[in-house]
């Protein structure tokens, strides 16, 4: 490994340091007051004090996250075959959809606590309804931009739509799948915490809510970072599983470079 | 004797009757075992007619027939290929070749009985066309050469009675694209299959035809017909002598007058 190579390695870490430093720096020199930011120091003593609610919540709220991502997962892929597979269905929900999608989530969830009281369930719902569209665009996308003439290969031979889908259609549309996976679950952690924070007593959202009723300004950071944290596993996870399924169409040396 | 593939008086038309024509009173037969080329300027309905004779489009007007009957459907006699190779690169070389296998019937029933069977087909194909021991590679591993010719393996590996190519060699380098005239001059000459090869190169067309179609700038019809007496097995050396030169010639006089 030469010299560039290690420093593009650790440049990740350099990044972070360097921020934290700032900021540690910042709130010192302009002593700015802890209420307002907190310096990283205290928010780090945050995460020792209350190590205990911080834990039990993420949790919840990764649970929460990943249940309306699987539910987004299923909805959306069935909904992405349905949309690329026919005209009619295409011409006829895609404004649907993009209406749908255009609508703020947060607006949703009065509607979801009306239909399912306060808690897990209207979570669990937002965090699906925020992530499914991507999955299916993605996927009728991956549909729609099947070569003309591949299709004509087969066609003359007597292929049947469905043949065509199942050889061609649903196996080049995979790697827009994997690649809509990193999206969506980032799009579903948003919509969990969205709704924690403002209709459930569980989760992260909520916590960082009651933190700031009662003042506890590096409490609310260090939920944050936990947000942030769990974030980027979430989307490494899926990049590996997107790399792993898919490597046919990962060959460009582009990104590595 | 009735031609194999025949066109009479097809007019066609995208978009409905009220659309531009594409082709309009077009007539060509080809005879079974034939080499035809069928040459024009571009956008002269060359592409539609490799679909009004694999049965991918219906014409509006006229009758198409192919092997003896009137074409009403896909006719899955034909392999086809194209300038684009349009290999699934999820799957290597000897899996694109038994696509067509998984579809046209009995091959397809008889997959997984077979499957041994087809797949030593596929290499002796990947064989005769210079490709031995390729077979394991992806398609984004060969060059663009190699590329184009499992196209053309994929194109015949279900042994089909007519091969429908549509310029497969325009996107190649000089010299791979007069190597590969000789692979499909040697493809036709193994298997004696009907062969439409639709191209703007007067020069391979001239090499590898029995017969030349001219097609007139849109809507295509047939401007003129040129058989081509060059003795067989031609030599790529042929295409210097002055016989040659003078049918290229007199094809580029009626391309030139096509496209006024």
């Amino acid at each position: 490994m030469n010299r560039t190579a290690i420093i593009v390695r650790l440049s990740p870490w350099l990044f972070t340091i360097g921020l934290l430093v700032v900021w540690e720096g910042s709130c010192r020199l302009f002593k700015i007051p802890t209420f307002f930011l907190p310096p990283p120091t205290l928010v780090a003593q945050a995460f020792v004090d209350f190590a205990g609610p911080l834990a039990r919540n993420s949790w919840i709220t990764l649970e929460t996250t990943m249940i309306g991502f699987a539910l987004a997962v299923g909805f959306g892929l069935l909904l992405g075959l349905l949309v690329g597979w026919s005209r009619t269905m295409y011409a006829g929900l895609y404004p649907l959809m993009i209406g749908f999608n255009a609508i703020p989530k947060v607006a949703v969830v009065p509607i979801l606590v009306l239909w399912f009281g306060i808690g897990f369930i209207p979570a669990v719902l937002t965090a699906f309804l925020i992530s499914f569209f991507p999955i299916v665009v993605n996927v009728a996308t991956g549909l729609a931009t099947i070569e003309p003439e591949l299709e004509d290969v087969l066609k003359a031979l007597g292929a049947s739509k469905l043949d065509i889908m199942r050889k061609v259609g649903i196996p080049r549309t995979l790697p827009y799948f994997f690649g809509s996976l990193k999206i969506a679950i980032t799009l579903a952690f948003v919509g969990s915490v969205i709704s924690e924070s403002v209709a459930s007593n569980y989760g992260i959202g909520n916590l960082m809510l009651q933190a700031q009723a009662q003042f506890q300004v590096p409490l609310i950071f260090a939920g944050l970072v936990v947000l942030a944290i769990e974030g980027i596993a979430m989307y490494a996870a899926m990049a590996i599983l997107e790399r792993r399924m898919t490597g046919w169409a990962q060959r460009s040396g582009f990104a590595q470079s | 004797m009735s031609a194999f593939v025949a066109l009479d008086g097809v007019s066609h038309a995208y978009g409905g009757a009220g659309g531009t024509l594409a082709v309009d009173a077009l007539s060509i037969a080809v005879e079974a075992g034939e080499f035809a080329a069928v040459v024009g300027p571009s956008g002269c309905g060359k592409s539609t007619l490799m679909k009004l004779a694999t049965g991918l489009q219906f014409p509006q007007l006229g009758t198409i027939s192919v092997a003896g009957k009137p074409v009403t459907a896909p006719v899955k006699i034909a392999g086809m290929a194209f300038q684009a190779p349009t290999l699934l690169p999820w799957r290597t070389t000897t899996e694109n070749l038994l696509l067509p296998l998984e579809i046209v019937q009995p091959y397809r029933g008889e997959m997984r009985r077979r499957k041994a069977e087809f797949r030593e087909r596929a290499e002796r194909l990947l064989t005769s066309v210079g490709l031995a021991g390729q077979g394991t590679k992806f398609p984004w591993e060969l060059s663009g050469g190699m590329q184009q010719r499992t196209s053309l393996c994929r194109a015949l590996i279900h042994e089909p009675q007519l091969l429908m190519l549509d310029e497969p060699f325009a996107a190649l380098d000089a010299f791979t694209r007069e190597e590969l005239w000789c692979v499909i001059r040697d493809l036709h000459a193994a298997r004696k299959i009907t062969v439409i090869l639709v191209t703007h190169d007067l020069r391979e067309a001239v090499f590898l035809a029995d017969r030349v179609f001219v097609m007139s700038s849109r809507p295509g019809r047939v401007l003129a017909e040129k058989r081509i007496d060059l003795p067989r097995p031609r030599d790529l050396e042929v295409t210097f002598t002055q016989g040659f030169q003078d049918i290229v010639h007199e094809l580029r006089g009626h391309i030139v007058k096509a496209r006024q």
